[in-house]
């Protein structure tokens, strides 16, 4: 699971009013080579939850993600390399996803988060 | 002359579970119809990608490959059968690519944050006609029970369709005539969807209807209006709703392929 998906994914139980963002518990991280488009970075920017994708990459184990940011660092070639990197890069291989509200916790296994919930909890 | 052919998932390379639904001719049909819009998807350039329900990964796998790679646009898929999220996991790294997966009912825990944000959203749903008690059942089951008409989750779906589609969103949707994909785009079309079935197949058991819709402005407009002059009376003897503009394309490509 990249960061990116980190970004996506909020506590879907029902009465959670501040599901977002889940925590991660840590279990295994790896990184993947990723081709990098400037263009894309861009356009993902706008769309991205900065300060999420700051503590996320932060529970991954990398420090370099400024915490504020404006539009006019899309012109740096060296931010949008770390930009890159942990949007796209850093996976969460094994560990979970914690409800900020609720403290449930969904399992992320061999990189895939497990978002189903149980009966009494939809 | 040599014709480039886009290249797709190649089904030696898609992998297979007892619980997962194999690539069938509904599977081809919609990849087909993304075969034959392939030329306006490369023109969208989408940057979110998803498809609800993966299955295989077949369909998810060939719209990357469609599209020409991953770096230019994220690529989310989704199911509720933990073994389907596998199967497409392998399948896509069998053909080079990548895409996020999350194993969960329809879009729910990625509604909130995909608001209004996937450009391309593609989707074969369980839309074969059961008994009511078979929506819902876990396993490959949950890959074609539909409930009544076949309805049940289309039913589901459309709503998060339309909470998560970008302005400029695209939804590609498998449908059979038993699901009155007509009644589909009418129900759209009263969110301001435009629509069109861009492709049609009869095989020996199914009658295939691939739909493709968009929003567009003119037609939430004229649906606004409708609806204002409804409420204020203005015309007494109103027309029922004009029928939403569905034209049907007759391709076959897969004789292309």
């Amino acid at each position: 699971m990249r960061l990116l998906t980190h970004n996506m994914l909020s506590s879907n139980i029902k009465g959670v009013t501040n599901g977002f963002p889940l925590r991660m518990e840590v279990g295994k991280v790896v990184e993947k080579t990723v081709d990098f488009n400037a263009d894309f970075l861009r356009n993902m920017f706008a769309k991205v939850e900065w300060n999420a994708l700051v503590e996320g990459s932060k529970a991954l184990g990398y420090f370099e993600l400024p915490d504020n940011v404006e539009s006019s660092m899309l012109e740096s070639d060296e931010f949008l390399h770390k930009f890159h990197h942990a949007l796209l890069e850093l996976h969460l291989e094994q560990g979970a996803l914690i409800c900020p509200e609720t403290g449930r916790r969904f399992p992320v296994s061999k990189g895939i988060p497990n978002m189903l919930l149980h009966e009494d909890e939809v | 002359m040599c014709i480039m052919i886009p290249k797709i998932a190649q089904i030696p390379l898609v992998s297979s579970h007892p619980e997962v639904y194999d690539p069938c001719d509904d599977s081809f049909a919609l990849v087909d119809a993304l075969l034959a819009d392939r030329a306006n998807l490369l023109e969208h350039q989408p940057s979110i990608c998803m498809e609800i329900g993966c299955g295989s990964g077949y369909v998810i796998t060939s719209l990357a490959l469609l599209l020409g790679g991953n770096s230019s646009a994220y690529y989310i898929a989704t199911d509720i059968n933990p073994h389907a999220v596998r199967v497409t996991q392998e399948t896509i790294e069998a053909h080079g690519c990548h895409v996020e997966l999350v194993i969960t009912d329809i879009a729910s825990g990625l509604e909130k944050r995909l608001n209004r944000l996937v450009d391309v959203l593609v989707v074969n749903p369980p839309y074969v006609p059961t008994p009511e008690e078979e929506v819902g059942c876990s396993g490959i089951t949950s890959s074609w029970a539909g409930g009544v008409n076949g309805r049940d989750v289309i039913d589901r779906i459309l709503p998060v369709a339309d909470k998560i589609l970008s302005d400029r969103g695209w939804l590609y949707l498998v449908t059979l005539s038993e699901n009155n994909p007509l009644d589909i785009c009418l129900q759209m079309r009263r969110k301001g969807y435009a629509s069109r079935i861009i492709l049609q197949r009869s095989t020996q058991e199914e009658n295939l209807h691939i739909i493709k819709l968009w929003r567009d402005s003119e037609t939430l407009l004229e649906e606004n209006e409708c609806m204002g002059l409804k409420k204020t009376n203005r015309v007494k003897n109103m027309n029922p709703i004009p029928f939403p503009q569905v034209s049907v394309w007759g391709c076959d490509s897969r004789n292309n392929r």
